[in-house]
């Protein structure tokens, strides 16, 4: 045994990379954070394993690489849709000393990559503290704001609106409240994103999305195709068993948050070009796709909460619990009082109802490019250069084993 | 459904949690009979050395879904009687084959799922079935498909020994481990029982035993790795051994891979191995060469060079390959020693660097021009130098160089308990009536030495199905003459 030791030793500190490699930090780590340095450290692992390469497109854009970069790890990273599968499937996650539980390594560089890309990039450091109670405090906060507002004009139990929205808030005074927040949150999301895509481009094939796979990146994208583990039969939750839920409550919400932007797109056009003013009745395109749109995402929030709640602990990076949850409930709040004020809006509550939600609507789209919503958009952004990407000739010849 | 908490002594009794003792469960409790499970291992790593496997090969005769081409009886039969050099059992192994090719609907059934071969291993598209997301999944599926069937798992749960009656199963001591750390024995009575608790790789005593001492006065033992579980010890294989049951295998022979030295002693798995062997030149500790890195192709070698590096002094050797090779091979998992001169790398090393140049220059001297393609037998080959290297010879010419140290990494023994069709552990040449094996511990029937890439899983299948079917009938009472017949209507049903 001691003769095994001292070789060993011997052939460790011969060989480049000290005692365990594995362990060590890449080269060219040092111009990286903790966090993405860990990436690049569990992608040299995987790539020399290589066993999870159905699971998703993490693992194939992964092949077409021999080092990570900087940008190789923001790219992977947001590729990732956190489905599980892979640390599930692990000879080397923890207690194995290769400790890779790669869903937690790249949430951890996800998360950065939202703030490092941010515009402003002052305020990319909200989404470290855009926790639940921050959330709510918003929503609840100029909730109170539009009630006292509402209160001083007297107008507040007045209960002669009748269903009328603009006689408590005039239609001009919305838009010159929400059209600029709207497309603030627009802007900032989209600057956000092109920085995103011109540190990753040049690292994945350097030119621009053809059709095709625009059109492969959007379908994959929408139909949430890496939530099903690769065979098509889900992604994991508390355990190793799969689950289509996961995909289901997030179809709900985001397909939802969908309806009622398109309920609010529609009630604009049929406003400023038809000149058919609010209020409209049940069975006007709004309302149906209102009505169905807050249904499916309270449903869907309720869900998602839910399977947060029960989700196995290695899958989630801690810290980003207040901004999963802060989104949730805002998605929620907005969803539920939106329908609440459906019900009540004929009754002396209209008002208050009507600033409940127009509170929770601002919180929500105040918190949009600085908040778990950037997910969508940078994770489209990913999945668009690996389509471009996976189009290219290979740039290797492996054969192995 | 069974009930677990009935299930104290259970129908059958499997002993291991590997994919040989699942495939055994799995048949036993469709067989209607109640099962009881036990891992050694704790929850975290259970499965054996089959969380490291990543696929079955698989005869087949047109393609099926991830496997391309054909794989015939014949063929896939050539390859394991090149590979063992003989030292298998036709029948034992022809039954192992046939059956690779009706047993993916089973597994689909238990929850595995298949993927298309893995980039940089596209030669065994034809040859081998990948499981989605390897072993470990596979063996994830498995357990929660014998759960829901009612099996009772114990992990922490040792089989010491096993109590016979005559040739018959009576009980098994089992050893639980606490949390704490704490034991405490059982003795497990069952009306039958099946073994699949793998090989005694992870026995350095017994590995060092077995291989003695060297012509250089060494325990060449002492430097294998162990590319998987640390906990097949091999006591159940010492002790029937030691109550008369029939042995087969010789104890040094085993699937044994050229690994980076810097390899964990346990459980490094797959990503630690070097495959950059045909691609340059591997030198020994007095940096001269010691066999023909050009062969054949990769797969059809890496389970050779384990050996060879096993009887290299010091156990220890070095892949040497120039720049031309980068990016040619899979990425291992540490990086290379790296240096601009051959003189600078072999000091690196620790090697005599006048030998090294030497042996290099003398190679790249010898290599003739060729056509060179990794992807075929090509006409790079050397002349007059000893040994060959009979194709992808290239001079290794281009720096920076790179050299890998490697080690024989042991991925499992053959030595274990000689069986026949039945499975039947074997006292004095007569079968036991329900006690049988499965998996690696009887794996030496059909593989006596030498290995080919997923064959293991193949065999622990093919073998745990078998078990698990007869430790049924042998508890249920019936012969379990009609077993190869179950296992087709099975295999026909999940389609």
């Amino acid at each position: 045994m001691q003769q095994f030791e001292a070789l060993t030793r011997e052939a460790q500190s011969l060989a480049e990379g000290g005692p365990s490699a594995a362990h060590a930090r890449p080269p060219g780590a040092d111009a990286m954070s903790a966090a993405e340095a860990e990436v690049a450290r569990e992608m040299i692992i995987c790539n020399a394993c290589r066993y999870c390469e159905g699971f998703c497109a993490v693992f194939p854009a992964m092949t077409k690489r021999l080092e990570f970069h900087r940008a190789d790890v923001h790219y992977l990273a947001n590729l990732c849709h956190n489905c599980g599968a892979c640390l599930h499937a692990c000879q080397y996650a923890p207690p194995h000393e290769f400790a890779v539980n790669l869903p937690r390594a790249l949430a951890r560089v996800r998360g950065e990559t939202y703030a490092h890309y941010a515009w402003p990039a002052s305020l990319g450091a909200l989404y470290q503290r855009n926790g639940l109670a921050v959330a709510l405090a918003l929503a609840g906060g100029f909730a109170l704001f539009l009630l006292l507002a509402v209160a001083i004009h007297g107008s507040l139990f007045a209960g002669d609106a009748r269903g009328d929205f603009y006689r408590i808030f005039p239609h001009g005074l919305m838009v010159s409240l929400f059209l600029p927040v709207f497309a603030w949150a627009v802007v900032a999301l989209g600057i956000g994103a092109s920085r995103f895509v011109a540190e990753v481009k040049p690292a994945t094939g350097d030119v621009g999305a053809s059709g095709p796979a625009t059109a492969e990146a959007l379908h994959d994208s929408f139909k949430l195709r890496y939530l099903d583990g690769g065979h098509g039969e889900g992604c994991h939750n508390e355990d190793d068993a799969w689950t289509r839920d996961r995909k289901r409550f997030h179809h709900l919400t985001f397909y939802g948050f969908m309806l009622c932007l398109a309920a609010t797109s529609v009630a604009t056009l049929m406003h400023y070009v038809l000149n058919i003013p609010a209020p409209y009745g049940w069975f006007s395109l709004p309302k149906i796709l209102g009505i169905s749109g807050g249904v499916m995402m309270v449903w869907g929030t309720v869900g998602l909460w839910q399977l947060r709640k029960r989700r196995h602990p290695d899958h989630l990076e801690p810290s980003h619990s207040g901004m999963d949850r802060g989104f949730i409930a805002l998605l929620f709040l907005t969803g539920a009082t939106g329908l609440l004020l459906m019900v009540l809006r004929t009754t002396s509550l209209m008002p208050v109802a009507l600033c409940v939600h127009l509170g929770a609507v601002l919180a929500f789209f105040l918190m949009m490019p600085y908040g778990k919503f950037a997910h969508g958009v940078y994770r489209v952004a990913a999945m668009l250069r690996y389509s471009v990407e996976k189009r290219q000739p290979d740039r290797l010849g492996l054969s192995g084993e | 459904m069974n009930s677990p908490s009935d299930n104290a002594s259970p129908d059958v009794l499997v002993i291991g949690g590997g994919n040989a003792a699942l495939c055994a469960a799995l048949m036993a409790l469709e067989s209607g009979a109640s099962v009881r499970l036990l891992e050694t291992a704790p929850r975290e790593w259970r499965g054996g050395n089959s969380m490291h496997t990543r696929n079955l090969r698989c005869m087949h005769d047109a393609p099926q879904d991830v496997l391309v081409e054909a794989y015939p009886e014949e063929e896939f039969w050539q390859d394991l009687l090149r590979v063992t050099g003989g030292l298998t059992n036709e029948y034992l192994a022809r039954l192992v084959i046939r059956s690779s090719s009706t047993c993916r609907p089973w597994m689909r059934r238990h929850g595995v799922r298949f993927q298309p071969s893995l980039s940089g291993a596209l030669h065994t598209a034809r040859t081998n079935a990948f499981f989605m997301g390897g072993g470990k999944a596979l063996v994830n599926a498995y357990f929660r498909s014998a759960e829901a069937l009612g099996a009772r798992i114990d992990y922490n749960a040792e089989a010491v020994s096993i109590e016979l009656d005559g040739d018959r199963f009576a009980a098994a001591i089992v050893r639980h481990k606490a949390d704490d750390g704490s034991t405490r024995e059982e003795r497990i009575t069952a009306k039958a029982c099946v073994l699949a608790c793998g090989g005694f790789e992870s026995n350095r005593e017994w590995l060092r035993e077995a291989w003695g001492v060297n012509e250089y006065g060494e325990h060449p033992a002492d430097n294998f790795l162990i590319r998987g579980t640390r906990f097949n010890t091999g006591s159940i294989i010492a002790n029937l051994r030691d109550q008369g049951a029939d042995m087969i295998g010789d104890p040094t022979q085993a699937h044994m891979v050229a690994i980076d030295a810097r390899a964990p002693l346990y459980d490094g798995g797959i990503c630690t191995r070097i495959d950059a062997v045909s691609l340059g030149v591997v030198v020994n500790r007095f940096a001269k060469r010691f066999y023909d890195e050009g062969e054949d192709f990769w797969p059809k070698r890496y389970a050779i060079w384990g050996r060879l590096v096993a009887l290299q002094p010091g156990q220890i050797a070095w892949c040497v390959i120039d720049s031309k090779a980068i990016g040619r091979f899979m990425p291992p998992v540490f990086p290379g020693v790296r240096d601009n001169t051959l003189d600078g790398l072999a000091r690196q090393l620790g090697l005599d660097a006048a030998q090294m140049v030497q042996t290099i220059e003398e190679f790249n001297r010898a290599c003739r021009p060729g056509r060179f393609d990794h992807t075929v037998l090509d006409d790079c080959t050397t002349e007059d130098v000893t040994p060959a290297k009979t194709h992808w010879a290239r001079p290794i010419d281009v720096p920076p160089f790179y050299a890998y140290a490697v080690r024989p990494g042991i991925t499992f023994t053959y030595l274990g308990f000689r069986t026949d069709d039945s499975t039947a552990v074997h006292f004095n040449g007569r079968p036991s009536p329900n006690l049988f094996a499965a998996g690696e511990l009887m794996s030496g029937n059909v593989l006596g030495k030498g290995y080919t890439a997923g064959v293991g899983m193949t065999i622990g299948t093919a073998f745990g199905r078998i078990a698990g079917t007869r430790a049924a009938a042998s508890a249920l009472g019936h012969d379990g003459a009609d077993t190869l017949r179950i296992i087709e209507e099975r295999d026909r049903a999940a389609v």
